[in-house]
């Protein structure tokens, strides 16, 4: 079992429905890992669904990726799963949990909590845009489909390029309807900024993080950009996250660390959800914090005036 | 050699001779039922009189069973009702967590240091106020020997405090529906479904792989069988890993083994296509005691653990919707593989909502490969209406019901699942028999007891705990009951050319009763006595089982 002190491994939900395109996500991620440990639990059975040339060796359960990357396939057992992950030598640095097509992402992220040693990063939604509303009308997957995105912090709306710009459109604030609560990012070939979801090692973010570390570049999910923001004073932490869910254009996630009156604290945003946990005591009132826009860059104006808002 | 058997009365099931006093054996058949004189033109035989003064049906088959149910026997029984063991003792209920934490400290007080302590059966929902056990109760049998133990549903372990630690799971910040929590946040011991169960149930000696290769448990549940007059019995879920199937012929395979075992391969751990693939190998090592080749398929969770699927409008609490179980899609796929390839697939569909998704599969599959004949069976199928009814009919399908539920858990169905009206029509034998759809019963042992007497007086009374009738208009005759458990099951099997019924040709299965069923009062059905079977033409006495 891992022991109380160490830091939990983050672990990532990936669900959606069959088809929706979680297999080539992960694949994805696999090929973006650059030297972090990930983990990736798969529900298929048969062939696990690797790219071949990801593959460094195979057995019927467990595939070994290059780079330090491990697959399985947990069939009805993820808690198990979850148990052996926990106490492989060298631990993950991260875990993928690629769901069944019809379980409910939140369910699968509340069982993370019965595993000591882990902690839910994000619940990661993709719906395949083609067929979305079709099967969100069925009459036997309807309820699945709205559930499993009414989960998310973050839908991965895929597959837009088979769409004309009306339909996209259409679409797009369909899904805002059905998942107020998650940021929707539009792609295909479920291609997503690493960033947005691999962490930077074990823990919420390292304790120091480059005061200018931004970059832009575009892709399917639109722009992409990072920024890095530096926080001298005290702020409410609670209110920093609201201000920054409700006023920043295209935040998908933010990192850091701020202090606050009750001492520091680390500051996490994944989709519009917050979590605020405590920090060590070593972070001082240093302040940092490093904002992750998809679809628009991250405009510095509106993330100062909200943490101007915090003080 | 021949073997006459006599008896009281011979109960055949055979409509052009439905009643006999004779009836010879040879090489584990039948050679004919009826007088002694029509029967001894077969030539030299001895006659076996041990049966004289017992009434004969032919052998039951239980339709829809685990094999599991033996080896629950290792474990202290801690359940609300009297229950049966394999050797013959009646344990009788424990009517209180009082009484559960008692019978736990005897058990506790035999076992060695280290060892830990598992029990089963237990259902807190009859106890006063519905009050759940917790921790602290099973800390007052052992706070330093790991115990737990499995509801009656099979759905939940009970755990103490030690467990939890040794688990991990004495923390706060657990945050599952399936952990309910005390005032501190510490876990109370309840772990309900496999998320919550998995990392304790290897701790306290419940892991649920080592059921399935249990030798001993399979022939303790062999023991059962013989008691309550059961010659054949499915064993509905099993991976059947090589492992598990060598175990399983070599002690079926065994001269005295008095059961034929009809084991289904379940959907886990496997692709559709890998599973009906199996499925046409291990047919290939059927044999008679052990049939392979069967698919079981869970398409739904339960009613009253509102995991299954109903149709609007939905649970009668308001609980939200039950989870598929598979996605439609590999259903859908299921079928169609299956009857390419000529497999047969048992699918557990609890809710109206998931048969109704079955049998538009199977709607769709049999447009794509016309196939008479295929038995495709759903099992429990308790909330069918009867517009589904007839679409069974017409798309040649069996229906296997639960009807121990009403009395199990009828009150619980009336009062909170799915509400009076619904509760009065679950498990709907006249309809399922009005509309000419071939039917099984089951008790799906170790959930209920094993027991087709006690399952076809639950058909015929429709009795819940509380003594009210469910549903009036769904009871069936006692006739009917006893073919239910006897040819009907065997036809859900493919098997009713082998079994069921006591006539020339067939396997010499009998129950072997010390009353007549057919003249005992109706509400008295369960308390026809068994006194053994008969079982490829070999005598079992339930004494010496």
């Amino acid at each position: 079992m891992v022991s109380q002190h160490e830091a939990p491994i983050p672990v990532t939900v990936v669900g959606g429905y069959l088809g929706a395109g979680k297999t080539t996500l992960v694949n994805n991620l696999l090929r973006a890992a650059a030297g972090r440990r990930l983990a990736v639990l798969v529900n298929e059975f048969g062939a696990l669904p690797i790219d071949a040339d990801l593959i460094e060796a195979q057995d019927d359960r467990m595939i070994a990726i290059t780079g330090g990357c491990i697959c399985c396939s947990y069939g009805s057992d993820l808690v198990a799963a979850l148990i052996d992950m926990g106490r492989r030598t060298p631990k993950p640095d991260q875990i993928l949990v690629e769901t069944s097509g019809v379980a409910l992402p939140g369910g699968v992220a509340s069982a993370l909590s019965i595993v000591a040693g882990l902690r839910l990063d994000a619940v990661l939604v993709l719906a395949d845009a083609e067929t979305v509303r079709e099967r969100a009308e069925d009459r036997y997957t309807a309820d699945t489909i709205t559930r499993q995105l009414a989960d998310a912090d973050i839908v991965v709306l895929n597959k837009t390029d088979l769409l004309s710009n009306e339909a996209r459109a259409e679409r797009l604030a369909w899904m805002q309807t059905v998942a107020p609560q998650a940021r929707i990012l539009p792609t295909s070939q479920a291609r997503v900024p690493a960033d947005v979801l691999l962490l930077d090692g074990p823990g919420p973010v390292r304790g120091t993080v480059a005061a200018t570390h931004a970059h832009h570049h575009v892709h399917d999910a639109g722009l992409h950009a990072s920024e890095a923001f530096a926080i001298v004073d005290t702020v409410d932490a609670d209110r920093l996250a609201r201000e920054l869910i409700d006023r920043v254009a295209g935040l998908v996630r933010a990192k850091g660390f701020v202090a606050t009156r009750a001492g520091p604290v680390a500051l996490q945003i994944v989709g519009r959800r917050p979590v605020i946990e405590p920090a060590p005591e070593t972070i001082g009132t240093k302040g940092r914090l490093v904002v992750i826009c998809v679809g628009s860059p991250v405009d510095r104006a509106t993330v100062e005036a909200a943490i101007a808002a915090a003080r | 050699m021949t073997t006459i058997f006599r008896a009281k009365r011979i109960i055949t099931m055979n409509p052009s001779r439905p009643e006999a006093t004779h009836v010879a054996v040879r090489d584990g058949r039948i050679l004919g039922a009826g007088a002694l004189p029509e029967l001894e033109g077969w030539g030299p035989y001895d006659l076996d009189e041990r049966l004289a003064d017992k009434v004969l049906t032919p052998g039951f088959v239980e339709g829809h069973s685990h094999a599991s149910e033996g080896a629950m026997w290792r474990f202290t029984y801690c359940g609300f009702l009297d229950r049966m063991d394999p050797g013959g003792k009646v344990w009788p209920g424990a009517c209180s967590i009082d009484a559960v934490v008692e019978r736990l400290k005897e058990a506790d007080a035999k076992l060695e240091a280290g060892k830990p302590l598992s029990g089963w059966g237990l259902d807190p929902i009859y106890y006063e106020n519905s009050r759940r056990m917790t921790r602290a109760d099973l800390d007052r049998v052992s706070t330093t020997r790991p115990i737990g133990i499995i509801h009656a549903s099979g759905h939940i372990l009970q755990v103490n405090s030690k467990a939890l630690e040794m688990a991990g799971m004495l923390r706060t910040g657990i945050n599952h529906p399936g952990v309910p929590l005390d005032a501190e946040g510490l876990p109370l011991g309840e772990l309900k479904g496999p998320d919550a169960m998995t990392p304790v149930s290897p701790l306290v000696g419940l892991d649920r792989g080592l059921l399935a290769t249990d030798e001993w448990g399979l022939r303790q549940f062999a023991r059962l069988c013989v008691r309550t007059g059961v010659t054949t019995a499915t064993d509905l879920a099993n991976l059947l890993e090589d492992e598990a199937v060598d175990m399983m012929l070599r002690v079926s395979g065994e001269e005295t083994f008095p059961l034929r075992l009809v084991s289904l391969r379940v959907f886990r751990n496997t692709t559709v296509a890998g599973l009906i693939d199996h499925a046409v190998r291990l047919k290939k090592r059927s044999t008679d005691r052990l049939r392979l080749g069967i698919v079981k398929i869970v398409a739904d969770g339960s009613i009253q653990g509102f995991s299954a699927r109903l149709k609007w409008p939905g649970y009668y609490n308001g609980a939200p919707n039950g989870l598929w179980y598979v996605p439609p899609e590999h259903l859908r796929e299921a079928f169609r593989l299956a009857l390419d390839a000529g497999v047969q697939i048992h699918t557990h569909t609890n809710g109206d909502e998931a048969t109704e998704l079955v049998l538009d599969c199977i709607e769709d599959a049999l447009r794509k490969y016309p196939t008479p004949d295929h038995r495709f069976t759903l099992q429990h199928c308790q909330l069918a209406d009867a517009a589904q009814y007839r679409r069974m009919r017409k798309l040649g399908m069996c229906v296997n019901l639960f009807p121990n539920h009403h009395y199990h858990w009828g009150d619980q169905h009336y009062a909170l699942t799915v509400g009076p009206e619904r509760a009065e029509r679950m498990n709907p034998c006249a309809t399922a028999l009005a509309n000419g759809v071939p039917m099984a019963i089951h008790s799906d042992a170790p959930v209920t007891p094993l027991g087709p007497l006690f399952t076809a007086w639950c058909a015929v009374n429709r009795r819940t705990q509380s003594g009210r009738v469910l549903g009036e208009a769904e009871k069936i005759s006692v006739a009917d009951a006893l073919r239910t458990i006897t040819l009907g099951a065997a036809y859900t099997l493919k098997l009713d050319g082998e079994i069921g019924s006591i006539e020339t040709g067939k396997r010499a299965d009998f129950a072997v009763l010390e009353d007549d069923p057919t003249t005992i009062a109706p509400e008295n059905l369960k308390d026809v006595r068994v006194w053994g079977t008969v079982h490829g033409g070999k005598v079992y006495p339930a004494a010496e089982a």
